[in-house]
Order: structure tokens, then sequence, then C-alpha cells
């Protein structure tokens, strides 16, 4: 289905939203001025906006440790994003959760996760709520998305989770992000199905879909069928791998030893989604060139805008520690 | 008042509450019991009978019976919790609690603090837990000593049919995760429990079950019983102790313990957990730190010993404490110049 100029305008700033997220953060951390673990979602835009751009507030989102992405394509906050991954008290979660914890349940995001597979059964959970909830005046359910990668395609909770899925009929979206690495192991070791991920969640008894997850529009062409299955009652979960790549390392600080010589030249050059999108809608008459040029430059804004506010943002104190529990001893 | 055993207890306040409030769900193991069987839905309606009849009155959607998957269970009651319902989880045993630790531990327990206090997690793991059926090694085991440990989770351990209403209808109106460790040898026990539908036991208040000068037993849920046997036996003998139900491991009442310390001066804690790292140090370890001046006598700890719980009938009788190991560390402490 063809997308109107302003959906594509949306579609576009969105994905250089979050590539200029990451490649900001890429610079910043090698400073020291950031703590703990990062890992970035370079590479794979196309996957996060191609599916969250046909959801709304009431359909939820569970994510992964590699979850920036998937938390700005939902709409939660650039700069109270950045405020977090800073540990400032005024982040998403007041410095409490950092780059794997961020949650804005308003947004229907309800966690990044620091447990590769732990997202899984949290999404049919969700989908299960939105099942009580049943449909709405147009017939159709909410659905619950849980992003998972090649890594987590092999966690025992992903298993329990597609069957639970499948036998209470809950209306979940399994997408699997299939980057070609699980941290540092290529996926051609450690996906017994010979890279194949779907034929698994075939395997439980949903209904499959693949398509190329650098190309923004098989993903959104792809999600449009997927979604419009899954929220009609009845029918259950399915799943969807998408075949993207990751630019960077696992985490921020990753050697990277394991890449083949000039491989990230060569996917950056061959398999970046923003580039491709670009040449795409240009090339079609779709969008001018100026009109992507003038969002480049405020997303560059937008980006130096919140780093600036990060850095000037109030840190949390040791008072803080004992907030949000219940009783302390 | 009406006259009910501990089961009932369960299940009716679970049954209420879901009446009462359109969010809340059950979820579990043959929690419905016979889906996909000849003999249908409801074959069997739990196998603790804590959710006969669910199924029948609120329908598949928010009576799920689950398949054998622990992970899913905690983590579906997580995403559930997080979507704005209120989900009774059931885990057939409490010790299948390693199957599905990460869910408990990484996740539930952790959100609210997390997410910077923006989300809250309502969510209600049952477990049934304890010995006292020769169910052997791994159908037998207490687990509130790792619970408790845990920053986020509350704990609860109903020692009578009252509290398990009262304990229950609270964590289901909690807007925190609770871990309610339903003891199994309890299930059958019989007591009066108040009829009033929104009779709920705040948490972090202990119950005095016995009132006495001389010593303070401190105990939780099947010890409860097994200290005010001990507590009636020494009566007999003239000896008075402070029985003190704790209700809840976590938040705990520090108060009660210390008040009754600061006055009998000595301390037995009963505990059916191994001894290193459990509930019988915590709370020696609070008093000693705390109500020391108070102190005539070593503390006693009756726990069980640092063995897994063993089969025979003889063995397991052995490893348990018993109403006469409390009694006896009771007149330990006494005897101590």
């Amino acid at each position: 289905m063809q997308m109107n100029r302003e959906a594509l305008t949306r579609a576009y700033r969105q994905m250089k939203l979050i590539r200029e997220f990451e490649e900001r953060l890429h610079e910043e951390i090698q400073t020291g001025e950031i703590a703990g673990f990062t890992h970035l979602y370079c590479g794979q835009e196309a996957v996060a906006v191609g599916v969250c751009e046909h959801l709304s507030e009431r359909d939820k989102i569970v994510s992964t440790h590699r979850g920036h992405g998937h938390c700005l394509a939902k709409g939660c906050d650039v700069t109270g994003m950045m405020k977090e991954i800073w540990g400032s008290q005024e982040g998403l979660c007041n410095g409490k959760g950092g780059s794997m914890h961020i949650a804005d349940l308003e947004k229907g995001m309800l966690g990044a996760n620091g447990i590769v597979g732990a997202g899984s059964p949290i999404g049919v959970g969700a989908g299960l709520a939105l099942k009580i909830d049943g449909p709405d005046g147009d017939g159709k359910l909410g659905v619950a998305i849980t992003f998972s990668g090649d890594g987590a395609c092999n966690q025992g909770t992903t298993f329990e989770a597609m069957n639970l899925a499948v036998v209470t009929k809950a209306p979940v979206i399994f997408v699997f992000e299939n980057n070609h690495y699980s941290e540092h192991t290529g996926n051609s070791y450690a996906v017994g199905t010979a890279n194949d991920i779907a034929s698994r969640a075939e395997a439980f008894g949903m209904k499959v879909w693949r398509a190329d997850g650098t190309d923004f529009f098989a993903v959104h062409d792809c999600m449009r069928e997927v979604l419009d299955y899954v929220r009609t009652p009845g029918n259950g979960p399915a799943a969807v791998e998408f075949d993207t790549e990751r630019f960077f390392g696992h985490f921020e600080g990753d050697p990277q030893r394991y890449r083949g010589p000039g491989e990230i030249d060569r996917l950056r050059a061959t398999r970046d989604c923003i580039s491709k999108f670009r040449d795409s809608v240009t090339q079609a008459g779709l969008l001018p060139d100026a009109d992507l040029d003038a969002i480049d430059t405020e997303t560059l804004d937008v980006i130096e805008t919140a780093v600036k506010a990060s850095r000037a943002a109030p840190r949390p104190t040791a008072a803080n520690v004992l907030e949000n529990v219940y009783i302390t001893y | 008042m009406a006259k009910l055993m501990y089961r009932d207890a369960i299940r009716n306040t679970i049954f209420q509450e879901m009446q009462r409030d359109a969010r809340v769900c059950v979820l579990g193991e043959d929690v419905v019991g016979g889906m996909g069987t000849a003999g249908g839905p409801e074959a069997i309606g739990g196998i603790w009978s804590t959710s006969t009849g669910l199924y029948d009155a609120f329908g598949a959607d928010r009576v799920i019976d689950t398949p054998i998957s622990e992970s899913a269970i905690v983590g579906a009651a997580a995403g559930l919790a997080l979507a704005g319902k209120r989900p009774v989880a059931e885990i057939m045993f409490a010790d299948f609690i390693g199957v599905c630790m990460d869910q408990l531990w990484n996740q539930i327990a952790k959100f609210r603090y997390m997410f910077g206090g923006k989300s809250i997690c309502p969510a209600v793991i049952r477990m049934p837990c304890g010995a006292g059926y020769n169910a052997a090694a791994q159908h037998s085991q207490v687990i509130h000593q790792f619970v408790t440990n845990m920053p986020g989770l509350k704990v609860v351990m109903p020692s009578t049919p009252e509290d398990a209403c009262g304990l229950l209808r609270q964590a289901i109106r909690d807007d925190d995760p609770v871990i309610f460790l339903e003891h199994k040898f309890l299930y059958g026990m019989s007591g009066e429990v108040s009829d009033d539908p929104d009779f709920c036991i705040p948490f972090g208040h202990a119950r005095l079950a016995r009132a006495g000068l001389d010593a303070t037993i401190v105990a939780a849920g099947m010890m409860v019983g097994y200290a005010e046997a001990a507590a009636d036996e020494l009566a007999k003998d003239g000896i008075g102790c402070d029985v003190i139900d704790l209700r809840t491991t976590s938040p705990l009442d520090e108060e009660t313990i210390l008040d009754s310390v600061e006055v009998t001066g000595r301390l037995i804690v009963v505990d059916e957990a191994p001894p290193r790292c459990s509930l019988a140090t915590d709370i020696a370890a609070l008093v000693a730190s705390k109500a020391f001046a108070s102190l005539k006598a070593p503390i006693e700890m009756v726990t069980a010993p640092h063995t897994p719980v063993p089969f025979a009938r003889e063995l397991e009788s052995a490893y348990l404490p018993s109403p006469a190991k409390v009694a006896a560390a009771v007149r330990q402490t006494l005897s101590y110049r």
C-alpha cells in the first residue's frame, strides 16, 4: 500500500532520530562520561520504525538490552531517554534504570530488558491483558509485541512464551530481529535451524512471516498483514523474522574481533536501511532531497539539545537510593 | 464469621476479588484442570482445590490454564500486571521457583524501582510450600528465605484460614508484587474466617498468637502451630511464652519482636528452612543488634538441618522442627544462668 507524504516523512524522521541518537552515544561513551553498559541499535532502525508506525498507545511493546530504537519508535521522550542514559535524576526512570531498563508505561513501552529472552513471556502477559480487554469498536484487538534477537531465540523463556501464546490465542507478535550475532557468536553456529528463526515459531503452531529488515517498506508492508491477522479476535499470535544488521559491537567497547575484513564498511554501504529508504523515495520522486536534508539537520539539533540538557541535568543523590521501594531496612 | 478450611478461604477470597474487580485474573498449571481431556474443563479445578469453580464463573480469558511453563507463568503475570491487570498466578509447588527465578527476581521484583517508581506491578504469585507429605527433596521445600532477601517483593506466610483470607485479599489489592506462601500441610486446617468482603490484614503487622512473660517464640507459616503447641505444653509447667506469628517476612514487624524480647529477655526462633542465611538467623541478628541489653540467655534457633528434605516418614519427621524441639529450646534458654 502506498504511504502518503506525511507518513513517509514521519518514518524517515523516526529512523533518522534513532540513528543519530545512537551515533552520538557512540561518540559520547568514548569520553567516559556515560556509565555502564550500552548496546546500540544502529542498522536495525527500519524494524523498530516499520513495526511501531502501525501501533497506537493501546498496543504494548516489550524490548531488549538493545532497546533505544524500540523506545524512540514507540514515542518515548528523546531528552528523557538521553537523561536516563546519562544517569540523571530527571531521566525517564530517575537514573535508576539506565540504558538497559528504559520504560514508559503510558506510551505502552513496558521496558527494555537486561536479560536476554526475558521479555517474551512478559509480552504474552500483556497480550493476555489485551485479550481480556477485548476488541475495540472496530472489532480489532490491541496487540503486544515482543522484540527478540537471534540470541533470545535460543532461550527457554522464548519457547515457553511462544507455546503459551499459541494455546491461549493471545494477540502477541514475536518480532525476531536476526542481526546474525548473539553477542559475539555467529548465528550459523548458535541457531541450530540453519539461521532460520521463523521456522521455530512455525513449529510452535503460529503463522509466520519473513522480510528484509533493512528495507523499511518490506517491514512496513509485512507488519500491516501481520497486525491485521493478530488484531482479529480468535487468531492468536504470529511471528516475524527480519533479516537485519548490527553496525556496532554487541556493547560499546566491544573490540569486534569476530568481524570479517571490511565487513562493517560493506554493511554500511549495502545494507543501510536509511540510505535505502532515501534512495527509494527520492528516485521515485516521492520526497525531495531538500526535505530529507532538512530532517537531517533538525534531527541533529534535537540530539544536540538532548545531550546539552543531559549534561546540565541534576544528578541523583544518595537519598534517592532508598526511594521507590515499599520498605528499606 | 464462617468456619472454613485454609484452602477454601483462599479459593473464596480469589472468587470474591474476581467478582469485585474485573482486573483480577488467575493463571497457572491446572488451575482449571482437565483442559483438552475427555473430562473437560474443571475436571480437576486446581490440584490444591484453590481455584475450583473459577473457570465456570469467570471464563477462559480471566482463568488462564497454562502449560507446564513456570517462567512463562510468572512472566505472563508480570506482563498482565504492567498492562493494568491484577494477576494471581499459581506455581504448583514452591520448589519450582528455580525454573522461574529470573522472572521473579530480575523482572517483577525490580520494575517499580528500575523504572524510577513510574510503574506498579500488582502481581500475586501463590506458591504452595513446605514439608509434611513425604514428597521428598523437590516437592517439600520452603523458599521464604530466598524471596525475603529480594528487595521489591512482599512475602506473606499465612498460618491460619483467617490469615489466609485477610492476607490474600490484601495481596490482591496491593500495588506491589506479593509472594504468597501457602503451607501445603495447612490446606486442611479449619478455622473461623471473617465474612466481611473487605476484610484485609495489613502487611508488616505480626500477630501475638500466645502471650507470656518468660520467653519469646517467633515463627511463621506452619511453624506457628508448632510454637503454639509448645507454648501450651510449657504453660502446664507454669512457663509463659509470647508466640509471635510474623505473617509477613517482608515487610518485617521488628517492633513487635523487639518489644516482646525486652520483656522476656529470651528468644527462640522457629524456621522450617535450613539454618544458614535464613529467617532464623535474620531474626536472631535483629535481636542481637537491637535488643542486646535485654537478652538474658543465648538465642535459640530451631530449624531444619542443612540437608535436602528426605523422603521416608522417619527421616522427614526428624528433619522438621516439632513442638517438642521448640519446647526443648525454650527450656534450654530458661536453664541458662
